[in-house]
């Protein structure tokens, strides 16, 4: 062996210096053998260690790349000690006034919709609004609220919303837009060429700043466009309290009207349980397709639409008292007339004839007229002054587009690329003019075809005002900073000003500064914002322009279509499509056929008869000229030859959920009629379509789950539904086991059928507060929806009118309760105030428990249904309620949440829980109160009397199982001259 | 014990077929698995099963990353083909420990060629039924929650819950049928030990024969041992499908909350294990020579006996008619029209047309002495017993008290393939079995053929004469 030295040879170190100060980089040597790299030091290397000189020779080897790896590891590692930049977070040092940590807040503020707001009370865990709520002194809600008030919550955190500003589909930002529109302003001069677009207007604030452009752009032209006709600008508002007979000429008034929330109120005030009975209104609905007003009707009939308008005129001849059979009725709608008639004549100055918004004015003619001369007016119904209508109408804008008229057009809020009348050619004419704007919550149909797009802030993101049904003022005040930088209207009508980066907050209080010109004005402004309404601002009421007798008398300016008709609808859950995004709506059953994700057509049972369509058939609408496909549904209680279409689906530019969800309606709509026409071709293409619903059995199968009779009966016999109660009360009480004694709280909820109309607002609230998952339309078809209460619909009577009964179905909380029996892990329990309570982390999902349930209200996470990933749903979800993932059951807990809290509260004052204090989301939010929950120790308690009262009874009583949910008989108030009719 | 006694008929076929002695007897059993060749004829079934098997961990598998909604299951469907399947692999376990227990008390001897082999059936079909209840639960990793055991959280299962009665009923069947199933494999290890060739078989069957050399004592006690475990044995045959039955009857929805359900649980679970039997007696005794020691006998003893299972289970469908008339309830009434009429009403008269009308054509002998004949049947009726659980589950399910939630059931793709998997499963662990181990009792058989005139010295197998334990 050599030893090292010998092995080297001549080292020259001053090359070697060189070297190493030429070279580039660190570079790392053992010894100056190796750096000189002599060749004897190779061939020494490869002398003692054969394998690795291989290595020095070929750089790149398994071992360099083991050793590279390892490096990689290692120094992947290393990231770990990175120092992280240091961030200091702190408690609040000092609270600010009214946070306490945990504990939410309520702010007012009101959700605008097709210009009638909704005042709303929000709640807002530590800054995230997550549930909203009536109102109690809103008057378009006096505290209650409808479904879509219910799912704007999630409207507001929707992932898909627009969240950037775009410019020729690139992401621009608002400050190019603002410098685009100072350009724009420079060359608008007199307005000429200026062209806006927004809905009928009802905020004044945006009402004013619209004058003050018009001051500066006298040229200016402004239109409004809603899809459906918005009847708030008629300037009549109803009093149903007051009526005793109620007429509705296809009128949704109790859910798709302005006011609709209080209305329902109103009137359900004369029907419920706790009402005196003697008392009870009566409600006769014409219409040619099931609506929630039409199935609470007493007597209902279904007519084409186009059969209103003849059926008007027989009841306004009937109650001028002519006598003459009118040869164009037919007599069983005849019949109903005379009855009709003869039972508004007998209540006049108490009854109300109200025509809906999809029939024309010559209808609202006859309607008001009928009023007149029933001497309602003044009484029941009331006209008031309403803002006079300053816009010009859609029509004119398309004009103007098609003659090129239109440089500058502004679109505020609509999409008209979708809803548009499909004659109009919207898109078409949209492309040629020259500078398009969009503001809208997503770039949708309209928004993908402007040059510029503005995502538009949500009305839980944005300083506004606007008016209620009846002309009262609000605040809309935010909840929460805009999520993507969202502006509202105000905003962007200020770039047309010379202070165009005005805040929404500056816009709003300014004008009301100067409407309030007072030295207080602080305090009234904070007034305002704290009650969510502006005292004394509600529209003086103005004197009834008397309609001319002969125009009642006058024949329809539609005669009565021969054929197929066609009416067009806005859907009862995604509306004129403006909610197709929305989840929760869409998952929402409809309130009559229980169809979730799709907008079925609708025929009645003759004509499905008579042209061999099933439920689910893949029909086609063929219709001057256009064609489009859906499925077809049978709807008992369809006017026959009256096939109903529903707005709103199609969508092709909604976002993940309502893109491509059914079909679209408005390919089929022409301006001219809008909402219901003859000469409508149906045909069968025999495929198949796939709906999704909820309940597919529509009768009863000869049991007694909805106890029922006539008003009359009733009045005549108090103790009719007693004898039922006494002997389900024997057979609850059959028990090898002492019963528990209740001591304490004693929950208990009663709901009432007489008031319930079945709006589903119950449901979506629920929804909203328990942090229900939506699953999905394949999901529900295999019957997994999850919704912890349920709004069950039943028909009795003829398949062609069936009478219609709705039962909103909780969680029992039997005090027997089958679930908990069969649980094997005990995971399903009941708490000494009588709640079955389900503990999800004991769950381990042998489903055991809903097989046994026989109101089968529990709900199981097949798969993981909750969105996990998505970070804007994660700040929607009510702190309060755990959130469940995939494999365990879940139902709904009377609102645990809100029991405890109301508890802890109470604990901290030392007193009981007062009847009241506790509402559940769905009680809540119900138009009608028909959900009463609470103590059934506390005998003075609402519920404690409903369940002693005449008209309660238990579901499936027979069974033992004691429910703590339980109801009220229904009973209908039928005119005895019709008894056989409906 | 209970001495009935065994009318011998002329006309019936022998136990044993004609010519056997006690080395004819160990030789042509054991070579069934020591000499048996790995050769293609073997290996094709065997793959095919073993993927079914396959198929089992992939469904599996993909069941635990997704959730029971692969499944076809809803509300108000909550169980479907995971409870059908537990209820139908329960009933095929029932046979074995019929015939070795019940039938080695009745003292009816020809049970002993069927009997090891219906035992292992017993065995892996109790093994696959257990998959569903623990793997249809929405959460399985927590499905030892059932199990009562001290833990930190002071919980303990839910005792009025027919699940836990479940847990504890199939697990004490299983350990029982296993130790019946082992104790009498004891003997036939030794007789495998000593005549194996290679050492690790022989190491590997001496392990498992504990010793056995096959002295008086041993076999005193070992006899001794043997019917204490068939009287063990005896009333988990009765109980373990009664319990299952409860998990039914003990609910209170129309078509479940029935009081005739345990015996009629019990007569149709035998129904299904002697058809099982059958169904894989048939090719075995064909495919590995065993004609004589299976023979006719048993097969037309079997179809005799599933006659009879086939009226008591005629008898509970009857009743369940007349209970629902009797109720007066419409959810009761209802229920038996919505099956006879309902959307699954060909299910319905499927069911009595293979359970009941299938099991008629084994009145005539000839159909009892075709093997064809037996085959086919015996597996139709193995559907038609699985067609009554789905019945029973999802017909009684889908349609309760409230119409407003009625819908229906349909499984997807995953439900067979689980069901496929499971049948994988059973016939990869049966295939394995008379691949290793003794599939009729060495032993027990000597006790059937006419003793040698001389002793064997070179078996350890039993002696002749043990009138204690074998009789005859």
């Amino acid at each position: 062996m050599r030893t090292r030295d010998t092995a080297c040879g001549k080292i020259d170190i001053a090359e070697l210096r060189g070297r190493l100060e030429t070279s580039g980089g660190p570079h790392y040597w053992r010894s100056l053998d190796e750096l000189a790299a002599t060749p004897e030091f190779q061939a020494f290397v490869e002398d003692e260690f054969p394998s690795q000189a291989d290595d020095l020779k070929n750089p790149a080897t398994r071992r360099d790349l083991l050793r590279v790896m390892a490096a990689a590891f290692g120094l992947a590692g290393l990231t770990a000690c990175t120092r992280q930049p240091k961030e200091n977070i702190l408690p609040y040092v000092r609270q600010p006034e009214e946070i306490v940590l945990g504990q939410p807040l309520m702010y007012a503020t009101a959700m605008p919709f097709r210009g009638s707001a909704v005042g709303l009370l929000v709640e807002s865990h530590e800054g995230r609004p997550t549930k909203v709520e009536g109102n109690p002194q809103h008057p378009g809600s006096l505290g209650r609220t409808n479904l879509f008030n219910q799912a704007s919550t999630l409207g507001l955190y929707d992932p898909d919303r627009s969240q950037a500003v775009y410019f020729h589909g690139r992401i621009s930002t608002w400050g190019e837009f603002l410098g685009r529109m100072a350009e724009l302003r420079e060359t608008l001069g007199s307005g000429e060429g200026l062209h806006v677009l927004s809905e009928p207007m009802h905020s004044p604030t945006l009402m004013a700043q619209r004058s003050a452009l018009r001051r500066r752009y006298p040229a200016m032209q402004w239109y409004e466009y809603d899809p459906i006709r918005d009847s708030s600008r008629d300037g009549i508002v109803y009093d149903f309290a007051r009526a005793d007979v109620v007429l509705s000429l296809d009128s949704d008034f109790l859910f798709a009207m302005p006011g609709s929330i209080a209305y329902a109120r109103a009137f359900g005030s004369r029907r419920h349980a706790e009402a005196d009975r003697s008392r009870m209104n009566r409600l006769y609905v014409v219409e040619p397709t099931p609506s929630i007003t039409g199935d609470s009707a007493d007597h209902r009939l279904p007519v084409k639409a186009s059969e209103v308008e003849v059926f008007a005129q027989a009841v306004a001849a009937r109650a001028a008292g002519s006598t003459g059979q009118s040869a164009t009725l037919r007599p069983e709608l005849s019949r109903f007339v005379d009855a009709v008639a003869k039972d508004l004549q007998a209540h006049r100055g108490a009854s109300i004839v109200i025509a809906g918004e999809y029939q024309p004015a010559s209808v609202h003619a006859l309607a008001q007229a009928l009023n007149q001369s029933l001497g309602n007016i003044g009484s029941t119904v009331r006209h008031i002054q309403t803002t006079p209508d300053e816009a010009q109408s859609f029509p004119d804008l398309v004009n103007a587009m098609r003659a090129g008229r239109v440089k500058a057009l502004l679109i505020m809020g609509v999409n008209p690329v979708y809803t548009a009348p499909v004659d109009y050619e919207f898109s078409k004419h949209l492309g040629a003019v020259p500078f398009r704007m969009h503001l809208g919550l997503y770039r949708d149909e309209t928004g993908s075809l402007c040059q510029w797009h503005v995502p538009e802030a949500h009305y839980l993101e944005s300083w506004s005002d606007a008016a209620a049904y009846d002309g009262s003022a609000c605040i809309v005040q935010p909840l929460i900073a805009p999520l993507y930088g969202g502006r509202t209207p105000h905003e962007v009508l200020g770039t047309l000003t010379e202070t165009p980066d005005q805040s929404g907050y500056q816009i709003v209080k300014s004008f009301w500064q100067s409407q309030y010109r007072s030295p207080d004005f602080e305090q009234a402004w904070e007034h305002w914002l704290h009650d969510g309404i502006i005292p004394n601002t509600a529209f003086p009421e103005r004197q009834a322009t008397s309609i001319p007798a002969q125009k009642v008398a006058q024949p329809g300016s539609q005669a009565a279509q021969t054929g197929l008709e066609i009416v067009f609808r806005a859907d009862p859950c995604v509306w004129d499509g403006r909610f197709a995004n929305n989840a929760w709506l869409q998952e929402t059953p409809k309130p009559h056929t229980k169809i979730t994700w799709d907008n079925a057509i609708y025929v009645s049972p003759r004509t499905a008869e008579r042209l061999k369509i099933e439920n689910q058939d893949l029909v086609e609408l063929r219709y001057r000229g256009r064609n489009v496909r859906g499925p077809a549904w049978v709807v008992p209680g369809q006017a026959d030859d009256s096939v109903t279409v529903f707005l709103g689906y199609g969508r092709g530019r909604a976002g993940r959920v309502g893109t491509r969800a059914g079909y679209n309606g408005y390919a089929l709509r022409t301006a001219d009629r809008p909402y219901f026409d003859g000469g409508l071709e149906l045909v069968k293409t025999g495929d198949r379509y796939n709906v999704a619903s909820t309940q597919t059995h529509h009768t009863m199968a000869g049991r007694d789950l909805i106890h029922s009779a006539t008003n009359a009966r009733f009045l005549k016999d108090q103790t009719l539904f007693r004898g039922e109660e006494k002997q389900e009360h024997e057979v609850a009480e059959l028990s090898l086991y002492p019963g528990w004694e209740s001591t304490g709280y004693r929950w208990g909820m009663a709901i009432d059928l007489n008031a319930c109309i079945g709006c589903n607002a119950c449901v979506v609230a629920c929804v909203a507060e328990n942090n229900v998952p939506v699953v999905g339309k394949e999901q529900v078809g295999r019957g997994r929806e999850m919704h912890w209460l349920r709004v069950d619909r039943y028909h009795s009577g003829s398949l062609d009118n069936p009478q219609v009964y709705f039962q909103p179905l909780p969680c029992m909380h039997c005090e027997q309760a089958p679930c908990e029996v069969v649980c094997p892990v005990a995971a399903t329990v009941h708490s000494s105030d009588g709640l079955n309570q389900m503990v999800y982390n004991r769950c381990v999902g042998t489903r055991y428990c809903s097989n046994n349930c026989p109101y089968k209200v529990r709900r199981f996470n097949f798969l993981l249904y909750q969105d996990w990933d998505t970070p804007s749903l994660a700040a929607m979800r009510n702190p309060n309620v755990t959130v469940r993932s995939r494999g365990v059951m879940e139902k709904c807990t009377y609102c645990v949440q809100r029991i405890e809290a109301a508890k802890i509260e109470t604990q901290k004052q030392d007193r009981r829980i007062r009847d009241g204090e506790i509402q559940t989301a769905c009680q809540q939010a119900c138009p009608t109160d028909a959900i009463i929950f609470g103590d059934l120790n506390d005998k003075s308690s609402r519920v404690h009397k409903l369940r002693n009262g005449p008209l309660h009874y238990s579901l499936l009583a027979e069974l033992g199982t004691k429910p703590r949910t339980t109801y009220t008989a229904k009973l209908r108030n039928i005119n005895p001259e019709l008894e056989t009719v409906s | 014990m209970i001495d009935v006694p065994v009318t011998e008929r002329a006309d019936n076929p022998p136990v044993v077929g004609p010519g056997h002695n006690y080395t004819t007897v160990t030789d042509q059993i054991s070579d069934a698995v020591l000499k048996f060749p790995i050769e293609t004829r073997w290996l094709i079934p065997f793959g095919l099963v073993f993927a079914g098997m396959m198929l089992l961990f992939l469904s599996l598998t993909y069941l635990v990353l997704r959730g029971i909604g692969i499944w076809g299951n809803n509300i108000p469907v909550a169980w479907g083909f995971d409870i059908i399947n537990f209820v139908w692999w329960i009933g095929i376990g029932h046979a074995g420990t019929l015939i070795s227990a019940i039938l080695l008390l009745l003292k009816q001897d020809w049970r002993t060629s069927i009997n090891r082999f219906s035992e292992a059936m017993t065995l892996f079909a109790v093994a696959c039924a257990g998959i569903f209840p623990l793997f249809h639960t929405g959460r399985p990793w927590l499905a030892y929650w059932l199990f009562p055991y001290p833990n930190t959280m002071n919980m303990w299962p839910q005792p009025r819950s027919p699940l836990i009665w479940d847990v504890f009923a199939v697990s004490t069947y299983f350990t029982v049928s296993f130790l019946f199933w082992y104790v009498g494999l004891v003997p036939d290890m030794a007789t495998f030990r000593d005549r194996a060739k290679k050492r690790w078989q022989q190491v590997t069957y001496g392990i498992l024969a504990l010793g056995w050399r096959g002295s008086a004592r041993h076999w005193a006690r070992y006899d001794m041992a043997y019917l204490l475990l068939a009287g063990l044995a005896t009333p988990l045959v009765v109980s373990v499908h009664t319990v299952v039955s409860f998990d039914f009857a003990v609910s209170q929805l129309p078509g479940w909350h029935t009081t005739i359900f345990p015996p009629y649980f019990v007569a149709g679970a035998i129904h299904s294990g002697f058809a099982m039997v059958m169904t894989l007696a048939i090719p075995a005794r064909a495919y590995y020579n065993l004609r004589d020691f299976i023979t006719m006998r048993h097969l037309h003893n079997m179809a005799k006996l599933m006659i009879a299972t086939s009226w008591i289970v005629a008898y509970g469908y009857i009743m369940e008619i007349f209970m629902a008339w009797y109720s007066g309830s419409n959810p009761e009434i209802y229920m038996m029209v919505n099956r006879m009429t309902g959307p699954y009403a060909p299910l319905y008269w499927a069911l009595w047309a293979t359970n009941i009308v299938a099991a008629q054509f084994f009145w005539f002998k000839g159909v009892r002495s075709n093997i064809a004949a037996l085959f086919v049947l015996s597996l139709v009726i193995n559907i038609g017993m699985w067609l009554e659980r789905f019945v029973i589950i999802v017909v009684s399910l889908h349609r309760d008290f409230l119409p407003s939630s009625w819908g229906m059931y349909y499984p997807t793709i995953w439900d067979f393939a689980t069901l496929a998997g499971t049948i994988g499963l059973f016939l990869t662990l049966m295939f394995l079995f008379m691949r290793v181990l003794p599939a009729i009792s060495i032993s027990e058989m000597k006790a059937m053929v006419p003793p040698p005139p001389e002793s064997p010295s070179d078996t350890k197998a039993r002696p002749p004469a043990e009138p204690e334990a074998v009789p005859r």
